[in-house]
C-alpha cells in the first residue's frame, strides 16, 4: 500500500483548527529545506537557527492569527518569510558590522584602547619620582630656574625678572642644571624611560 | 570485480535544526492564544 502524505494545506487547517500535531507535521516535513535554505546563505550554524527561529515563530504567529491565506502554498510561502529574514539579517550587518573572534584573528588587534596601562602609569609615577629627587640635588640657584621653565612653564624673560638676574644668566643656569642632570644619571645609570 | 573502496554513501546528511529550537517552537505554539474582543486581536502567551 503506497504511503499517502497528508497534504500541507490540511495540515495547515488542522493546525488553525487547534491541532498542535499538525504543526509538528509541517516542521518535520519542511525543516530540511528551509534550515539549508538558510544556511545556504548566512554560512553560519547559530544565526541559521536564530532564523529558522524567527520564521517558524513568524508562520505560527500569522496561522493562529487567522491572517494566513490558503492562495500559495505552505513551503514557499514560508521559504519567503525566511529570505525576508534573511534580508533584514545582512541589512542589520551593514549598519552594525559584526566581528567574532577567532584562532587567527584577534578582535584586539582592531580595537586599541590609548589609555595607558597600570604598568605604565606605574613606570611614569616612579619616573616623576626619581626626577624630583634628581632635581632636588642641583644647587639652589640651578634648581630655581628649572623649576620655574619646566614646571611653572615660565618664560627665560619672566624668570630672569623674578629672579632678578640676566636673561644670559638664567639661560646659563637652566643649561648647567641639565648638564648636571645629565651627569648625575650617567653615574648612577638611572634610566628614565617610560 | 570492481573494488568498492568506500561504501559510505557520498551524499551528505540533511541539516536539521537543533532539538531545542524546535521543542521551543512547538512549546511556543501551544501557550500562543489570540482573543478577538470588538474586531480587536490581542495575543497571549501563557507561562
Amino acid at each position: 500500500m503506497a504511503n499517502v502524505q497528508t497534504p500541507d494545506a490540511l495540515l495547515v487547517k488542522r493546525y488553525v483548527a487547534g491541532d498542535e500535531v499538525a504543526l509538528a507535521s509541517l516542521i518535520d516535513r519542511h525543516q530540511s529545506k528551509i534550515y539549508g535554505f538558510i544556511y545556504s546563505k548566512v554560512s553560519d550554524r547559530d544565526i541559521t537557527d536564530d532564523i529558522f527561529q524567527d520564521t517558524f515563530i513568524k508562520v505560527i504567529k500569522t496561522l493562529k492569527s487567522g491572517s494566513y491565506n490558503e492562495e500559495g502554498k505552505f513551503l514557499p510561502w514560508v521559504m519567503r518569510i525566511a529570505h525576508n529574514l534573511i534580508v533584514d539579517h545582512f541589512r542589520r550587518g551593514k549598519k552594525m558590522p559584526m566581528s567574532r573572534e577567532t584562532e587567527e584573528f584577534s578582535i584586539f588587534s582592531v580595537i586599541s584602547d590609548s589609555c595607558p596601562n597600570i604598568e605604565s602609569r606605574m613606570i611614569t609615577a616612579q619616573v616623576e619620582q626619581d626626577l624630583k629627587k634628581l632635581i632636588e640635588e642641583l644647587p639652589d640657584d640651578q634648581k630655581e630656574v628649572l623649576l620655574m621653565r619646566i614646571y611653572q612653564d615660565l618664560s627665560f624673560k619672566e624668570i630672569s625678572e623674578l629672579t632678578g638676574v640676566s636673561i644670559n644668566t638664567a639661560l646659563g643656569r637652566m643649561r648647567y642644571a641639565l648638564m648636571n642632570l645629565r651627569k648625575v644619571i650617567d653615574k648612577h645609570q638611572i634610566i628614565l624611560t617610560n | 570485480m570492481a573494488k568498492i573502496y568506500s561504501k559510505k554513501s557520498l551524499a551528505t546528511k540533511p541539516m536539521q535544526p537543533k532539538k531545542e529550537t524546535i521543542s521551543f517552537l512547538l512549546n511556543y505554539s501551544k501557550a500562543l492564544t489570540y482573543i478577538k474582543v470588538k474586531g480587536l486581536k490581542f495575543e497571549s502567551i501563557a507561562n
